[in-house]
């Protein structure tokens, strides 16, 4: 095995444990560690692909700020261990049954075109922070700039919602 | 094992190289507490640290024993794994960040090969943003560590922390777009050489003058982000004890430490290198008599620590103070008499001069400035910091547009 392999299975080791580690912990802090393990995880994998500036934008944003604001409100709100209820059989049965469907409906999606997902990961114009600027800023800035504007409504939507009536 | 070594060059190259750096590192840690009790002690009219070893220079020696032979209990009720993730968590991230920065612009022609100075290779093109990333990290060891104590004053402590490191780090990061659309790059060399464009400039010619707002910026955000006096909320001892690290004895109390030390060096090298035009000289690169300049500075300063080492109250201290000095003396000497070396040493002399400035500067304002507010803190984040650095970069990308793009 060559060592860009070798840290691949690693790094996605990592991130599956990560992962089922994430659902299984019965507490939250528990839980956004895990979470944050897998995001870290992911960041290394994008690095692999040599995709040098989406890796140090997902720990920033993801790795970063966002799971602080994850920890800051379990740790706000200083929420306890979860109580686990027995499962239903109803829900059991059903859900097993969907992962199933699912992971096989990935495994033949993977098997079928081998070639195209090979394709898909010989990132190109993604590996170069200039190749995304240019994608962001010139090809797409229109989506790009109406996104913004999305996020930026929601933001004061939730800064209204959230404020005290005034008395 | 010949050939081995052979096959993987590069690696052993880069663990040696770690090593290095890490000792380096540890050992300025050390020193810095020392230097940071000189300079408060001095502006408050105290001594400071004098018993432990001339001039108290083996204070951190027996700080670093004690920390090591202190009894380490775990209170109870604590989250196990958490509790002991925390520390790890801070000093490992506070020194990976340390990796990146480049410590001097030549390599040294070693093996067949060209070594640079500092651990990541010369072409990290996302230099800044890989450092923002494990800084944006940092916050993690801090929040977790207060949240594992089970223990109310480092709730509090770590909570205030996550809130005001969220809230700089925004400003942390803005300010610097200014520096970067000037370089037009991410790589840290790269900032560097783009203020070495007018060589005959010297000191004007770099960032910090047409990014002062930028510079204020960052550098206010930046003692926030390492949790520094006036920003020390998380550990303000009048309201929570210790903050976040009031649980955590012995060793794993000196990890928080060495942790925010760290920072502090990488920081000053940040301002260093983004601001301060990295390992330039600030003289006209025509002035070639300014070469001399260590040797100017080291051997007199030398002799001086010879002359107070002769004089001074214990034998331990006659002894070792001049030896000390005659080897300052001597290496300066060595610059002046091997031209190739002197040549070498100017980038890492001068950023390393600059890196001290900043570091002078950290310990004064933390022995000249009241703690802020948290309601305080938070409005000067939040309604001035980060206002002002994204008009740095609206005015900035505007000069730049009237220049016509490079």
């Amino acid at each position: 095995m060559t060592a860009p392999l070798v840290v691949f299975f690693v790094l996605a080791a990592l991130a599956v444990i990560g992962a089922v580690s994430l659902i299984l912990q019965r507490h939250p802090i528990h839980s956004a560690l895990s979470l944050i393990v897998v995001m870290v995880a992911l960041a290394g994998l994008y690095l692999l692909m040599g995709a040098e500036f989406v890796a140090a934008v997902q720990i920033i944003v993801y790795g970063g700020a966002i799971m602080v604001l994850f920890v800051f409100v379990i740790m706000l709100l200083n929420a306890g261990v979860e109580e686990r209820t027995s499962l239903s059989k109803m829900a059991g049965a059903p859900g097993l049954l969907l992962v199933v469907a699912l992971a096989g409906f990935v495994a033949a999606t993977i098997a079928k075109s081998g070639a195209s997902v090979q394709a898909a990961t010989q990132t190109g114009a993604l590996s170069s922070t200039k190749g995304i600027s240019e994608m962001v800023f010139k090809d797409f800035v229109y989506p790009f700039e109406l996104t913004s504007f999305l996020i930026l409504v929601a933001i004061l939507g939730a800064t209204v919602l959230a404020q005290r009536e005034k008395s | 094992v010949r050939s081995l070594l052979a096959a993987n060059v590069e690696l052993v190259i880069t663990i040696v190289k770690i090593a290095l750096l890490l000792f380096i590192v540890l050992t300025v840690n050390a020193y810095l507490t020392w230097f940071e009790r000189k300079v408060v002690a001095h502006i408050q009219s105290r001594w400071g640290p004098y018993r432990v070893g001339p001039h108290g220079l083996l204070q951190p020696l027996a700080d670093g024993m004690k920390f090591l032979f202190k009894e380490d209990p775990t209170p109870a009720g604590v989250d196990k794994l958490v509790y002991y993730l925390a520390p790890l968590l801070a000093l490992t991230l506070a020194l990976t960040s340390i990796a990146i920065i480049p410590f001097g612009p030549d390599p040294i022609h070693l093996f067949r090969r060209d070594i640079y100075l500092g651990i990541a290779p010369p072409n990290l093109n996302t230099g800044i943003l890989a450092l923002f990333a494990i800084t944006a990290l940092g916050v993690y060891g801090v929040a977790l560590a207060g949240w594992s104590s089970n223990s109310k004053y480092p709730l509090l402590g770590g909570l205030r922390s996550s809130a005001q490191m969220v809230s700089y780090e925004l400003a942390l990061t803005m300010s610097v777009v200014g520096v970067l659309l000037i370089a037009g790059s991410f790589n840290l060399r790269d900032i560097i050489n783009a203020q070495a464009r007018h060589p005959e400039r010297g000191i004007f010619g770099w960032n910090v003058w047409p990014q002062i707002l930028g510079f204020f910026c960052f550098f206010v955000a930046a003692i926030a982000e390492t949790n520094r006096a006036p920003f020390d909320l998380p550990e303000a001892e009048q309201e929570l004890v210790a903050g976040f690290n009031t649980e955590y004895a012995s060793f794993k109390f000196a990890m928080f430490f060495i942790a925010e030390y760290t920072s502090m060096i990488t920081v000053s090298c940040l301002c260093t290198i983004m601001f301060f035009g990295g390992w330039l000289s600030p003289f006209p690169a025509s002035w070639t008599l300014t070469h001399y300049l260590p040797s100017v500075i080291l051997i007199p300063f030398g002799l001086w620590v010879i002359m107070d080492g002769v004089r001074y109250e214990t034998i331990f201290g006659r002894l070792v103070l001049p030896a000390v000095g005659a080897v300052i003396a001597a290496l300066g000497l060595a610059f002046v008499v091997f031209p190739p070396v002197n040549e070498f040493i100017q980038g890492p002399f001068w950023m390393l001069s600059k890196i001290l400035l900043f570091l002078f500067i950290y310990v004064w304002v933390r022995g000249t400035l009241p703690r802020f507010r948290y309601d305080q803190l938070m409005a000067f984040g939040w309604k001035l910091l980060l206002p002002v650095s994204i008009v740095n970069v609206i005015l900035t990308s505007f000069v730049i547009l009237m220049r016509g793009a490079k």
